[in-house]
């Protein structure tokens, strides 16, 4: 089994179509939306893992792409300058998925990118203004 | 046996002072009992990181020519307060920029200044007879200017409190983001390394006491505003809400950028990150008790920030290891709980005046006056002339 977690672009014609439906129905792929901004007749952006057979979630993804949606790796969309970081701990106040953690015995702040769910909350909330978040 | 200052800080300068961070003490006294804790031990090094709004700088600049009595200030577009004497100049650390908002502020100021930036100095003036110019603009870094030390009038919190908020919507605080419907719970205390907490009666802490600020030595100049000795304690001595306040003296110029840093709270304001370290002498078994003091023995109330009143209620009590659990209990809820002061870099303070004791780089000063040790707070209340 493969897990991927991808930024998908929409334009604004393919946002009409059940695309995430079709990846599971015809490719037997579990799709599990993180975060999804849609609006109709704008481009729409989602943030998504999606779990499958290997073989098929590829295939899935190309035919994503036939369909006019932008598939990327979302991997590289939080950014944390962990040289000037102080491990304050106050991103961690609004971090509920728990991906960023402070806790013993090293008090050193810990970022889990797989739990982030790029919700951004962390940006504003980190008084040194260290983090980016690219959605 | 008691110990002196004296006596310690002979040992010091020997080279044979047994120092210990307050952690390490916490344990040994929770292993072998205070009274022997207080025989081998010398001193105990406390240590804190945290935004402390109440704080800022004095600057002297020199005299231009010719001369002007600055009085309306500009640093990189933060106002600051000119009107004392001629060129000097204070920088309060929550001033905000003209034109940047709040992502930069008197405190990103003084960050910038320890890092030897340069910065532009903006000044207007009426203009007098001995001070005729009337407008200066120029760049100033630490290297152009006079004196220059940090003045923080209130440091270092004896304890604080838990933050939550009850409401609909999220608050934007000085103890950070509060989730809506006790979605979280902040806290802001170095707990069992916090200086105050492990001298809880302020008996070697007080006026005069070398300390290391911004990672460079500094003093306890006073005691800080709204210090509050008179409030209730446990049995160990530690306030179960805010308490005593320092107000600390350094040289800026002197001073780390790891150690003061500027910061915003979002839609709250700009503050400053101050690291400050402070030794304890172990001149007792009592200070060998105090300093052994864990963040499970230390309490503090949590209050729902949303209420908008001076006094708020108290949504119940929890000790500092329950908040570094990173979870507490609030009504029958279980709620993310979070630091927003440094644990770690509170840690590097300790350890690193620690290694300045033992290699005999920093000796202890007995205090020359000791802080008060009651006192409650007045308020400000409103009040029309014919009232008074």
């Amino acid at each position: 089994m493969a897990k991927k977690r991808l930024v998908l672009t929409f334009p604004p014609e393919v946002v009409e179509r059940p695309v995430v439906a079709l990846m599971v129905k015809e490719f037997d792929v579990i799709t599990n939306i993180l975060r999804a901004e849609i609006h109709e007749g704008e481009v729409g952006r989602m943030l998504v893992e999606m779990e499958g057979p290997g073989k098929r979630l590829n295939e899935g993804v190309k035919h994503l792409e036939d369909q006019g949606v932008q598939v990327e790796e979302a991997i590289k969309d939080i950014e944390l300058d962990e040289s000037l970081c102080t491990s304050c701990g106050a991103c961690t106040a609004v971090c509920l998925p728990r991906a960023l953690k402070v806790g013993a015995p090293g008090w050193e702040l810990d970022l889990d990118k797989d739990r982030c769910i790029l919700c951004g909350f962390c940006v504003d909330a980190c008084p040194l203004q260290l983090i980016t978040v690219k959605f | 046996m008691a110990k002196t200052y004296e006596e310690i800080n002979q040992r010091i300068k020997n080279g044979e002072a047994v120092v210990l961070t307050a952690e390490e003490m916490t344990e040994l006294v929770k292993s072998e009992g205070a009274k022997k804790a207080a025989q081998k031990v010398d001193v105990v090094t406390t240590g804190t990181f945290g935004p402390m709004c109440s704080s800022g700088a004095f600057l002297n600049f020199g005299h231009s020519d010719p001369p002007m009595k600055l009085t309306k200030v500009w640093l990189n577009d933060v106002p600051v307060y000119g009107d004392v004497a001629a060129v000097d100049v204070y920088i309060g650390a929550t001033a905000v920029s003209e034109n940047e908002g709040m992502s930069y502020g008197g405190a990103h100021l003084i960050q910038d200044f320890v890092e030897g930036k340069w910065i532009k100095l903006h000044s207007t003036s009426h203009g007098t007879d001995c001070y005729p110019r009337r407008e200066i603009e120029t760049w100033v870094n630490k290297d152009t200017v006079n004196q220059a030390f940090l003045f923080n009038p209130r440091n270092a919190y004896q304890n604080y409190a838990c933050a939550t908020n009850g409401s609909e919507s999220t608050i934007y605080t000085y103890m950070g983001v509060l989730l809506p419907n006790y979605g979280n719970a902040t806290y802001c205390s170095a707990g069992q390394l916090n200086p105050l907490l492990n001298d809880p009666f302020y008996r070697t802490i007080g006026i005069g006491t070398r300390i290391l600020l911004g990672g460079a030595t500094g003093y306890v100049a006073w005691q800080g505003t709204q210090h509050k000795p008179s409030v209730e304690r446990l049995p160990n001595g530690t306030p179960v809400s805010p308490a005593g306040t320092l107000a600390l003296i350094g040289d800026l110029k002197k001073m780390d950028s790891r150690f003061l840093r500027g910061a915003r709270f979002v839609r709250y304001g700009v503050s400053l990150y101050v690291g400050v370290g402070i030794p304890i002498p172990i001149l007792d078994e009592e200070m060998a008790a105090f300093t052994g003091v864990s963040d499970g023995e230390i309490e503090t109330n949590i209050f729902d920030y949303s209420q908008p009143a001076r006094s708020r209620d108290s949504l119940g009590r929890v000790n500092y290891g329950q908040l570094r659990s990173g979870s507490i209990e609030i009504k029958g809820k279980e709620v993310l709980a979070a630091p927003i002061s440094s644990y770690k870099v509170a840690r590097d303070i300790a350890e690193t005046l620690k290694g300045w004791i033992k290699a005999g780089d920093f000796l202890l000063s007995e205090p020359v006056e000791l802080l008060p040790s009651e006192g409650t707070l007045n308020t400000l209340d409103v009040r029309d002339e014919e009232g008074i």
